[in-house]
């Protein structure tokens, strides 16, 4: 037998290339999907996927969406590998949520508050039947609408802070932390969770949130509020030495009231969970909101003993661009591995046999 | 490529990862954080390398990529491609010929020369993380040199097995001091490691480690007095060239249990075989 060593790994990838794009496209016959329904039409979508692609672009974010074929984590992965090219001009001044554009708000806590409840756009008490008028085409009718209310929306906190029964914010340690330019270390910072949670993948925060629901590190958790809508970013530029507003966001934000016993240095309190992520996504906010007051429990003297109160564990294996290119590496070549341990396991096998030909 | 800058990351970005590797030369084998990019190939393929190589490379340097010790499997086509595209730099299949080989799981069979970098991507840089999760705590062990549980555990080996029975990411210990992951390479490629003129430089990204090996540095795999570290290859000749020194890949001819064994190190193969040299399933080149 000749045997010639296997060649043609650069056409087989061109080839690939051409059929995956053929593949993208589907049947010819039926309308190309353009980036901008993408955009109006599958908004969760490009919203989970500037959340955890970390850039706030909703054209860039339904292109990757488009490219990917809809699958999520690949246009999150899409939307990183460009995001890390783009210079970083400036940390923004901390989001000024209580006077956001809310359109959604809602507090699990207190019956009504100042600001009130806000239902806005939800899915929660629809029924889940298959819409098969949607199927065929279907124009809704305009939505109620009224005047949006004068006065602000303070958040729950505030209005339990005035008894001491919740606690304070921290007061801020300048300049936040940005895993995107230093590697993660620990003990990590509260910033640097929150950030590398708000990049994390929805379903591992949703199962760790879960988890901590189930009796793995229990918070016991309270819908403080959420709220949804647009927020104003602004940033100091040094050149000009005052706040300038660079423009709205769509964001949700989750605050968190959880017990908290007390302990020799603090009187029983309620405490917070946070969570905040681009665009429209309650389910990773609140997850979010989840797992960063399971984090907090060694800071507030709790037994650490459950996956989501292990801030290595959580930080090392929330984002999901890390974990689906290393589950997805196994796909490469391991020969030479493998061919190594095919010889030890020969030896140890021709070890195991004489051994056991050598008892009577 | 336009609008992106020589050989893809921003000077910046280079800047701050030649000045982890400088770290890295100066203690051999210590694993430096550095601020690991997004990089438009996945993590787990090769990220850290890129990196580093990309940080390395000029405009005057000659690279082979390989993996597997091939220059032709697909991951090593693609991060070829990546910088015949991004740098516009020669790249060669030969060994003798590059200034700059980033591999994945092997080191070439010719020996390296002083004027030549290897690059390795990392997976898990950490050669304690399979005994020790926390890196919090492996951190520590390697600052008080805290080796005792990797003796442990080949002490354990030895006394199931009769030998040790890690075959490739074999630990070894660096000029005396630190203890470090070799990639995934065969243990029959450690001894390569252990005073070789070529400076040898490791990038893990999604890890977000660098660590290096300095040329002409003492690099140990670790053993006992009694049980000395050996090296594995199949023991059969290539069937392509007759080298009998290589590291093998074992081809499935059919399913009654045909094999074929031939050289992994592609380019080795080749040059043998250009020069005369026949196995005996081969055709003379």
């Amino acid at each position: 037998m000749a045997y010639v060593a296997v060649k043609g790994g650069e056409r087989a990838i061109d080839n690939a290339h051409a059929w995956l794009a053929e593949d993208r496209r589907g049947d010819p016959a039926v309308a190309e999907i353009g980036t901008d329904q993408i955009r109006e039409q599958l908004g969760r979508a490009v919203d989970r996927v500037m959340a955890e692609g970390s850039l706030y672009d909703p054209d860039l974010a339904s292109l990757a969406v488009k490219q990917a074929q809809g699958d999520l984590i690949e246009a999150a992965f899409l939307v990183r590998a460009y995001r890390t090219t783009l210079p970083r001009f400036a940390a923004s001044a901390p989001l000024d949520t209580v006077g956001m554009a809310v359109r959604r708000r809602i507090s699990a806590v207190f019956k009504d508050m100042p600001g009130g409840q806000l239902l806005g756009p939800t899915y929660d008490y629809t029924h889940r039947l298959l819409d098969f008028a949607l199927e065929a085409g279907f124009t809704p009718p305009a939505p109620a609408e009224m005047p949006a209310e004068a006065g602000e929306m303070p958040h729950v906190h505030s209005i339990l802070g005035h008894e001491g029964l919740i606690e304070a914010d921290a007061p801020g340690s300048g300049e936040p932390g940005d895993i995107t330019r230093t590697p993660l270390s620990f003990p990590a910072g509260r910033d640097v969770r929150l950030q590398a949670l708000a990049r994390g993948d929805e379903g591992f925060l949703l199962a760790m949130g879960y988890s901590t629901q189930r009796g793995w590190g229990g918070t016991h958790p309270f819908v403080g509020e959420i709220r949804v809508g647009e927020a104003s970013v602004c940033i100091t530029p040094p050149e000009l030495g005052f706040e300038i507003d660079i423009g709205d966001i769509t964001i949700t934000e989750c605050q968190m009231v959880n017990q908290f016993q007390g302990s020799k240095t603090q009187p029983p309190q309620f405490t917070r969970g946070y969570g905040l992520c681009f665009g429209h996504g309650e389910r990773k906010a609140m997850a979010m909101a989840l797992v960063d007051r399971a984090m907090r429990a060694e800071e507030l003297g709790e037994t650490v003993s459950a996956p989501a109160q292990n801030v290595e564990f959580v930080l090392y294996h929330c984002d999901n661009i890390e974990a689906t290119g290393f589950v997805e590496h196994l796909k490469l070549p391991h020969y030479v591995d493998f061919q190594s341990e095919l010889e030890t396991i020969r030896r140890m096998r021709a070890d195991a046999l004489r051994e056991m030909e050598g008892t009577p | 490529m336009s609008g992106y800058n020589f050989a893809y990351l921003d000077e910046q970005t280079k800047r701050m990862i030649r000045r982890a590797l400088l770290k890295a030369v100066a203690i051999p084998g210590h694993q430096i954080p550095f601020g690991s990019r997004e990089m438009p190939l996945p993590y787990g393929w090769g990220t850290g390398g890129i990196q580093v190589t990309a940080a390395v490379l000029g405009p005057d340097d000659t690279l082979k990529v390989i993996d597997q010790g091939a220059d032709d499997t697909t991951n090593a086509v693609s991060i070829r491609r990546f910088f015949a595209r991004t740098a516009g730099v020669a790249t060669t299949t030969h060994t003798g010929e590059a200034t700059i080989i980033q591999t994945r799981h092997r080191i070439p069979e010719l020996a390296l020369r002083e004027d030549q970098i290897l690059v390795y991507q990392v997976p898990q840089p950490e050669p304690l993380s399979k005994l020790e999760s926390s890196r919090a705590e492996t951190k520590r062990m390697h600052g008080l040199a805290e080796y005792g549980l990797m003796h442990v555990k080949l002490y354990e080996d030895i006394t199931r097995f009769g030998h040790v029975s890690i075959s490739y990411d074999y630990p070894v210990m660096v000029a005396g001091r630190y203890l470090m992951s070799p990639s995934p390479i065969p243990a029959f490629d450690n001894p390569k490691m252990d005073m070789m003129p070529a400076l040898q430089l490791f990038g893990a990204g999604r890890e977000q480690r660098i660590y290096a090996i300095p040329p002409y540095t003492r690099v140990v795999s670790l053993d006992f007095d009694d049980h000395p570290f050996r090296t594995t290859r199949a023991p059969h000749a290539c069937g392509l060239c007759g080298a009998t020194d290589s590291y093998l890949d074992e081809v499935v001819t059919d399913d009654r249990g045909g094999r074929l064994f031939v050289c992994s190190d592609t380019d080795h193969c080749e040059t043998r075989r250009a020069a005369g040299h026949v196995g005996a399933e081969g055709v003379a080149a």
